[in-house]
């Protein structure tokens, strides 16, 4: 008998590894360093004049930039390295102004040939890039909480109109409780507020003479409420990541109440998270007359340690604001201009109109939250948080006119507070107080470095196992290194097109690949030899070696495949890279070992009846 | 190559208890000194900063005392001049770049390379979702084997894949290595690497008992190793080069990584020959176990 393949077959083996080498390609072009430049404001656009603008400055600089280019959502700067990306930075943020927001990216060569067949550089993961990691959890308890209080607001207000007469309305741990000192009042009240409030389950008692009527959530209320929340948090913190001008960056939701947000290749963590953490809003409030009573005594943000009494109403808060910028005013001084929308236009004119020559106090809030870890009684440290707000006065200015829609707030003790609260207002405000549960930085040089130890192992990883598999098996050993090669190219192919994360314990993954890919040929090689040893005919053994190790290889890979798809499911981050290697890699690994050793084997040796084999 | 014609089953007594005395050695350390947790799973902050030239880790530790940061370890990481400060379970958001401001204020020139924290909770989601990970990757190793192989092929290879995982978990308690995600990682490996090995010895021993007759079962076992050792060894050396390089050459971040899958690939390959044949035995593995089973036919699937 002879081994030989139809021709299609070789054919097919050549396809794919050409389709192979498209793909993986991409790979060896290096990315640019590069400045993306992006608005926020559907008033002002990138065009040419745009990057001329920041070219010239550049050049005024004596910064060197290496081209420049239009993008379907804004412009993009390419530099040589990334020092002078790092110095081009703030001399092109400050003459592009406020309306542009300037993000540091690396960019793809690729050159349009190869782009053209949709191909790509496989996406690297923040540990080889550098770049942070968080996980935030939202506060669904504190916002039930806010939710109620609200409600309990409400309640009384109807209770009031509809002469129902209550005592005391308090709410403590999720319950919200109502105190009547007649039975026919606790009745009426229940009707109507199951009427208007129907998400909450109401129960009634009496005791000592007094009656009770509870509310507290239903179960599918509960979930309504966190689910909004958790979805207003998403929204709004899209919202601030956009303004941060991140280039790629990830928001996305991780079970019920968890929000996980990448940045790769943010430089400044410690401002990012400021910005994604914050809390901040404004509320605008009245200053109090002298025989107001009820009124809250702030103290002013410039740490004076003036106070001032407010009115406790408030006229709007931030949420109102639809626009908001930074700039400076006469004296140079930081300011932010705002725009309100029309229900909150309305309603600031509508107070001061009758408010003019009174004082009107721009209050800055910030919810912030303390935690600190107790023993429970097992010995068990036990995360203990502490939502409090801080509040503090901005400034407080006469009313000269009435205000509408347009106005400026200044008193602010930096211009990076006023671009940051200017930020804050334009993305808008956090639903629920949200926490960091996790939170991973890697600097970039570390991401470089990381980069440059992974090639090296791999390159070092390959040489070892391609000599020794040549020195041991001779000419098939060759074959297994032709194999080996391929499926690395493969390999990088797959994971360009399925658009999959490479980490380093990704790479280490496909170091461990080239060890283990070898093991398919190996199994086969030591079939052939010993059916040659028990006396089978070249081509008899060959067939034999190949056909009888398949069931062994298959068996062995599948399972291997489940552990990695495992992993996959309980890995987080880097770790779930090197399940998609180390996955992937066997897929590929089955083919080149199988097919392609194959196809070296029936080429070189199949025709020929009395071949000797180099094994 | 000749088929060597080793007895291991010969030796399969004093290998028993060998393995037997380490498996009990190492559950002995986890339960009493217990493993390393890292960052990943106890919760805690943790930065990582590179100085031009080596500082004196006493220096930065009083540095730090005097800033009132007294919960902290202070570590290099692979190079000398790059320096791990760990706080436990003390935690404000800026916790790291406060300590980082405290460096500077010291040594203008740190950069900070690396900066991690993980909460109490995560680290606890994460301890539970690992250990669950573990066990569900045996439970259904342990259906697969018994679905293509037979059930005491399936109980032989989990419980040489659970003696793998204790011992490589033994090492990693009795040496005080860092036990983190990476490291989990790693052992999930192992049991991927050393089940392949386990099946392709499991997978010659039923070849064997269907085409040799009159023949006891430990012979034909013996046999079976015998016949897939040259295989089983190269293919062990083959992964420990690469995993040589990787642990030399792949830096300090997967370091314990490497230890780990080196260390269970040795164990692993150790334990395919020895433990998975011996407990085949120990459960009276016959022909009548196998043979009424018929034969899958792979050829009309072949390239």
């Amino acid at each position: 008998m002879l081994n030989k393949y139809p021709l299609w077959k070789y054919l097919l083996i050549l396809f794919v590894l050409a389709l192979g080498l498209l793909y993986a390609l991409p790979n060896l072009y290096p990315d640019d360093p590069a400045l993306q430049l992006s608005t926020q404001k559907a008033t002002v656009s990138i065009d040419e004049s745009v990057i001329k603008k920041a070219e010239r400055a550049l050049t005024k600089a004596n910064i060197e930039f290496k081209a420049s280019e239009l993008t379907s959502n804004g412009a993009t700067l390419r530099f040589n390295s990334g020092i002078d990306q790092l110095a081009a930075k703030p001399v092109v943020a400050a003459a592009l102004g406020d309306n542009y927001v300037t993000a540091l990216n690396l960019v793809p060569t690729t050159p349009d040939w190869l782009a053209a067949f949709g191909a790509g550089p496989a996406k690297l993961g923040l540990d080889l890039r550098g770049g942070v990691h968080f996980l935030l959890e939202v506060d669904t308890p504190a916002a039930l909480a806010q939710r109620m209080e609200v409600a309990s607001a409400e309640m009384k207000t109807l209770l009031r109109q509809q002469k129902v007469r209550y005592r005391k309305v308090n709410v403590d741990a999720g319950v919200l409780k109502i105190r009547f000192l007649q039975e026919a009042f606790l009745t009426r009240a229940e009707t109507l507020l199951s009427d208007e409030f129907p998400e909450y389950i109401y129960s009634t008692q009496s005791q000592d003479g007094e009656f009770y009527l509870t509310a507290s959530y239903s179960e599918s209320a509960k979930a309504e409420i966190e689910a909004y929340a958790l979805q207003q948090n998403l929204t709004t913190l899209r919202n601030r990541v956009n303004e941060l001008g991140v280039a790629e960056p990830l928001v996305q939701r991780q079970g019920s109440n968890r929000i996980v947000v990448e940045l790769p290749g943010v430089q400044d963590t410690a401002a990012a998270k400021r910005i994604i953490g914050a809390t901040a809003n404004l509320e605008f409030h009245l200053e109090a007359p002298l025989d107001a009573d009820d009124v809250e005594v702030l103290t002013f943000r410039d740490g004076s340690g003036r106070t001032a009494r407010l009115e406790r109403d408030l006229i709007i808060t931030g949420d109102s604001v639809s626009d908001a910028n930074s700039s400076f005013d006469e004296n140079g001084m930081p300011q932010v201009n705002i725009s309100l929308d029309t229900k909150g236009g309305k309603q600031m004119a509508k107070v001061t109109r009758t408010a003019v020559g009174r004082n009107m106090a721009v209050v800055f809030i910030e919810h912030k939250s303390r935690s600190r870890f107790v023993e429970d009684e097992n010995g068990k440290a036990q995360e203990i948080r502490q939502s409090y707000s801080e509040k503090g006065i901005i400034s407080l200015a006469t009313i000269q006119t009435t205000l509408g829609n347009a106005f400026r707030i200044t008193g602010l003790d930096s211009s990076r507070e006023s671009s940051e609260l200017a930020l804050l207002l334009r993305a808008g405000a956090l639903a629920a107080p949200i926490y960091f549960v996790e939170e991973r930085t890697v600097g970039p040089s570390l991401g470089a470095e990381n980069i440059r130890l992974g090639v090296v192992s791999a390159q070092i990883g390959l040489l070892v196992v391609m000599l020794f598999m040549l020195v041991y098996y001779r000419v098939f050993g060759l074959f297994a290194n032709v194999s080996l090669a391929i499926n690395i190219v493969l390999l990088m192919a797959c994971m360009s097109l399925l658009g999959a994360t490479l980490t380093l314990p990704g790479i280490a993954g496909i170091v461990l690949t080239m060890g283990m890919a070898v093991d398919a040929n190996v199994l086969i090689f030591s079939r052939i030899k010993e059916e040659l040893a028990s006396g089978l005919p070249t081509q008899q053994a060959i067939y034999s070696g190949f056909n009888r190790a398949f069931t062994t290889i298959l068996d062995a890979n599948i399972t291997t495949l489940l552990v990695a798809v495992i992993l996959f499911a309980v890995g987080t981050g880097s770790v779930k890279g090197f399940a998609v290697t180390l996955s992937l890699g066997i897929i590929t690994s089955m083919f080149t070992a199988i097919v392609v050793t194959r196809a070296q084997a029936n080429l070189v040796y199949g025709g020929r009846k009395d071949a000797r084999l180099s094994i | 190559m000749k088929t060597s014609n080793i007895p291991f089953m010969g030796m399969r007594k004093p290998v028993a208890l060998l393995s037997i005395v380490l498996v009990v050695i190492s559950l002995i350390s986890l339960a009493v000194k217990g493993l390393e947790f890292g960052l990943d799973f106890t919760g805690g902050t943790l930065i990582e900063v590179g100085y031009q030239v080596a500082p004196e880790l006493d220096q930065i530790r009083a540095l730090l005392a005097e800033n009132q940061y007294d919960d902290v370890v202070v570590q290099t990481f692979g190079a000398n001049t790059d320096i791990v400060v760990r706080m436990a379970n003390v935690y404000t958001p800026t916790l790291g770049d406060e300590v980082l401001a405290v460096l500077r204020s010291d040594t203008a020139s740190v950069e900070l390379l690396r900066s991690e924290f993980v909460g109490a909770q995560v680290g606890e989601e994460l301890r539970e979702q690992g250990g669950l990970g573990m066990l569900l990757a045996l439970a259904i190793v342990m259906l697969y084997v018994a679905v293509r192989f037979q059930f005491k092929f399936s109980v032989a290879s989990v419980a040489a894949l659970a003696h793998d995982v204790i011992i490589t978990l033994g090492i990693f308690s009795v040496l005080g290595f860092e036990f983190d995600l990476t490291v989990l990682a790693a052992l999930l490996a192992v049991i991927g690497y050393s089940l392949n090995d386990t099946i392709v010895v499991c997978d010659r021993i039923r070849e064997n008992f269907r085409i040799m007759r009159e023949i006891e079962p430990v012979d034909l076992i013996n046999e079976s190793i015998n016949q897939t050792l040259g295989r089983t060894l190269i293919t062990s050396l083959t992964t420990i080069f690469v995993l040589l390089v990787l642990f030399f050459f792949g830096g300090e971040a997967i370091h314990n990584f490497a230890f780990a899958l080196l260390i269970g690939v040795i164990i692993g390959t150790y334990s395919s020959v020895f433990v998975a044949a011996n407990l085949l035995l120990a459960q009276k593995i016959e022909r009548e176990d196998l043979v009424p089973t018929p034969k899958e036919e792979f050829e009309d699937e072949m390239p």
